[in-house]
């Protein structure tokens, strides 16, 4: 099987040519970087994805503090972790990297700040 | 009226990176003026990843790039300051500002460097009949809204455009609970990253329609719908194939503007193709100690070669306030057969690089094309690309001897050579 596909590993976007005829020898061009083939693997095995959202907080500058999950989750469980956001409303100061949620949707990483907010 | 050696006009990732540079050239005397009530520019909003790989070697979001530049200017002390708005600057480099606790206060520069990056179309500028209804967004608003506001503008949406922005905020209002019923482009191709088609419109099966566009949006009070249909090969709606999609909110993706009234007022030389002002390999306007960079120069897509070429002209307006500038000969760079234009626009033929980097858009979308720059009809240097599309920026960089070669000629001309639409 061979599927064309483009890398979202970065803005680049590199159109890749993978040959997945043999799962366990997926062959990959098109890539300008290493990450390109990791990610033409991991996208026909088990794609993942980012989640980038927002929170609320409360006694902050700004009422909504950025966040995102520290690695790429797998893509089916991209709305439990937003609902699971939803849930959540952080108190001020916010830092870059604090945890905002510990593995979240039951899949072992967490979600953290993207965002400082000092308190208001 | 005080005074400053330098002053930056913007605290977006532009400013940010010319006023680090300066800094690290040796200038102290350095302030920077920003109309919000924090550093970072857009990027604050732009909440996704997909900043900084080229920069950090990392993916960031835009509040995390924007967080490493605002650290750095402030470990070097360099002044800053808030909602202070720019009203004024004039050809012999007075700014002028005001804030609600200086009032109105002019700075006389010795260089200023434009960094005030780029606004959106707003809908008059694209005409679509119908009422005028609660529920018309930019989309650059509606991603205000949602990310720093926490407020939801509607429940089904329609979005017009596939740039960037829009295709980013279908999978935002998506994420919030909305339903994106489809996203229209005028043209047969997104003028978006390819990366955000997969993973903000694939990933959730939202609809792109190509050479569609919206000929009119129904409701009184609040958007009730809008009509859509395809345009012919010359742009034009065709009416037999107008539908009606059900909607409450509409949200305009049609593209960024430079920001310039400022320039204009200081007699800055606009590109009509671009909208920025057109620089030499300085980064300096055609005004003496004037400098541009970051999308107020032209509209990036990678906030990475913004930081790159800020940081650049920060450098490059040390040097003048140093030295002053040069008095040489320049020449233009002409840009043919599908490239639309070219940043920087002319080239000093004094200067000494050991490389020297050159942005470009083409005008459509070719494939096996090889992207060449000539010296007086000889070839200097080619790059071979497989696709090349007017939503990605082009960027060569040339190496000593390469320009050592354009700086004798008497025509530098940029083309796509070879391939085909
Ligand atoms: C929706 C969106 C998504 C993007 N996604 C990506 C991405 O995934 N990856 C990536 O690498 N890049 C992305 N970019 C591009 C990147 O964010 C921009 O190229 C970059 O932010 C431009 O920086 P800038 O400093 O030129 O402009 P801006 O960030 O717009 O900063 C300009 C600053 O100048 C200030 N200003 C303007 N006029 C005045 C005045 N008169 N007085 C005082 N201050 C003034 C403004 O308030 C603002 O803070 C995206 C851009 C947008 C809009
Ligand atoms: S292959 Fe490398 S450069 Fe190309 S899109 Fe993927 S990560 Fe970016």
């Amino acid at each position: 099987m061979i599927k064309e596909m483009i890398c979202i590993s970065c803005p680049m976007g590199c159109h890749l040519t993978v040959d997945a005829t043999d799962i366990n020898d997926i062959k990959v061009t098109g890539n300008t970087c290493p990450r390109g083939p990791i990610y033409a693997r991991n996208e026909i095995i088990a794609p993942k994805r980012m989640v980038t959202g927002s929170v609320r907080v409360t006694g902050g500058k700004i009422p909504m503090a950025s966040v995102k999950t520290r690695e790429a989750i797998p893509k089916q469980l991209i709305f439990d972790c937003l609902e699971q956001l939803k849930t959540v409303t952080l108190k001020a100061p916010v830092h870059i990297g604090d945890v905002v949620i510990v593995d979240v949707a039951g899949c072992g990483v967490d979600v953290i700040a993207t965002k400082e907010i000092a308190e208001a | 009226m005080i005074a400053k050696n330098l002053v930056i006009v913007g605290g977006g990732p532009a400013g940010l990176a010319a006023a680090k540079s300066a800094y690290d050239c040796g200038e102290r005397d350095i302030l920077i003026l920003e109309r919000e009530s924090e550093l970072g520019g857009i990027l604050n909003q732009c909440i996704h990843n997909g900043f900084g790989l080229h920069t950090f070697k990392e993916e960031l979001t835009g509040p995390e790039y924007a967080a490493r530049y605002i650290d750095e200017v402030k470990k070097r002390n360099i002044e800053y300051k808030l909602s202070s708005t720019v009203i004024d600057i004039s050809s012999d480099k007075v700014v002028t500002y005001v804030n609600s606790t200086d009032g109105l206060v002019q700075v006389k520069a010795k260089a200023v460097v434009l960094a005030c990056g780029c606004r959106e179309r707003p809908r008059g500028a694209i005409n679509i009949a119908g009422m005028r209804g609660a529920g018309v967004f930019s989309a650059g608003t509606a991603q205000k809204l949602v990310n720093i506001e926490g407020y939801l503008p509607g429940k089904e949406v329609v979005i017009l455009g596939s740039g960037d922005i829009g295709l980013i905020m279908a999978r935002r209002m998506t994420f919030e609970g909305a339903k994106v019923k489809a996203v229209v482009e005028l043209m047969p191709y997104s003028s978006g990253l390819n990366r955000n088609i997969v993973q903000c419109l694939n990933d959730f099966d939202i609809p792109l329609m190509f050479s569609h566009t919206v000929i009119d949006i129904k409701g009184k009070d609040r958007v009730e719908g809008v009509v859509i249909a395809e345009v012919d090969d010359k742009l034009r709606p065709m009416p037999e194939t107008a539908q009606f999609i059900k909607c409450d909110t509409l949200l305009l993706s049609v593209g960024l503007l430079p920001e310039n009234e400022l320039a204009k007022n200081a007699s800055v030389a606009l590109s009509p193709v671009t909208g920025g002002a057109e620089v030499d390999d300085t980064m300096m306007t055609n005004v003496e100690g004037i400098f541009q960079c970051g999308n107020v120069l032209h509209v990036h897509d990678l906030v990475d070669f913004v930081s790159q070429e800020s940081e650049n002209a920060g450098a490059c307006a040390v040097k003048y306030i140093n030295e002053g500038a040069e008095k040489c000969e320049q020449v233009t760079i002409k840009c043919t057969k599908g490239v639309r234009y070219c940043v920087p626009h002319k080239l000093n033929c004094d200067d000494n690089f050991q490389s020297l980097n050159f942005k470009m858009r083409v005008g459509n979308v070719y494939k096996k094309v090889e992207l060449t720059v000539t010296a007086d009809g000889v070839k200097v240097y080619g790059k071979k690309r497989p696709v090349v599309t007017p939503g990605e920026m082009e960027n060569i960089t040339l190496n000593s001897q390469q320009i050592e070669q354009l700086k004798k000629a008497k025509e530098i001309v940029i083309s796509l050579e070879g391939g085909q639409q």
